[in-house]
């Protein structure tokens, strides 16, 4: 088993290498947006969306690319990168609800503003 | 030549997901409250997750498969556990 850094000796159809160069450069550019909503967007409960509706397409598609090279590496089909997506799709919306609810909690108990909807420029 | 290319996506794709990691860095030393930092961790976990899938594709190795699906899980639980602290004030009541 050699890796795409060594010289010389790999050979892939090229039906796969594009099909993983897209999805894993697909898989990127999602995740890259949702990690700069995380950055962009001003208030929490506008950011808690971001970061997990950007990593769950992009774990999707990464996973998808690493299947689909390692089937043409191997020979022979490989998907055991579905646990990674399964487990993902499965947990995210779980911490994206425990922590907004913890959120509204917390800004519940001390009177903050931005737990009756409104943002922070209007209070 | 398409090994090349896929060499090369796999270099621009692992630079998109550090400049992820950096945004969600700035997040957790920014704030400005917990929930966020906890929010900013949650998305280092998965970005960090997704490098090291792409270090398997191109190391041709499925070892960092296991690494990533460890960091997968441990990720989760420690979200939750986080956001437990943050609702109850301890984790284990």
């Amino acid at each position: 088993m050699s890796g795409l850094d060594e010289p010389g000796g790999l050979e892939l159809s090229t039906l796969a290498t594009a099909a993983a160069s897209v999805l894993v450069l697909v898989g990127a550019a999602f995740t890259l947006v949702g990690s700069l909503g995380l950055v962009r967007l001003s208030t929490f409960y506008e950011r808690v969306h971001a970061p997990t509706l950007g990593t769950t397409l992009g774990t999707g598609c990464i996973a998808a690319a690493s299947m689909v090279y390692f089937s043409a590496l191997q020979t022979r089909p490989v998907v055991h990168e579905l646990l990674i997506v399964l487990f993902v799709i499965v947990t995210t919306p779980v911490t994206l609800m425990i922590l907004a609810r913890a959120a509204l909690f917390r800004d519940r108990s001390e009177g903050t503003p931005e737990a009756s909807g409104r943002r922070e420029a209007d209070a | 030549m398409s090994t090349a290319v896929l060499a090369w996506s796999i270099v621009i794709a692992q630079l998109a997901l550090a400049l992820g990691m950096a945004c969600a860095s700035f997040r957790i030393l920014r704030g400005p409250r917990a929930q966020d930092r906890v929010v900013g961790l949650d998305t280092l976990y998965v970005n960090g997750m997704l490098m090291l899938l792409t270090v398997g594709m191109r190391s041709g190795s499925t070892l960092y498969f296991e690494a990533a699906l460890i960091i997968a899980l441990l990720g989760f639980v420690g979200t939750v556990a986080l956001a437990k602290f943050l609702l109850r004030g301890e984790v284990i009541e």
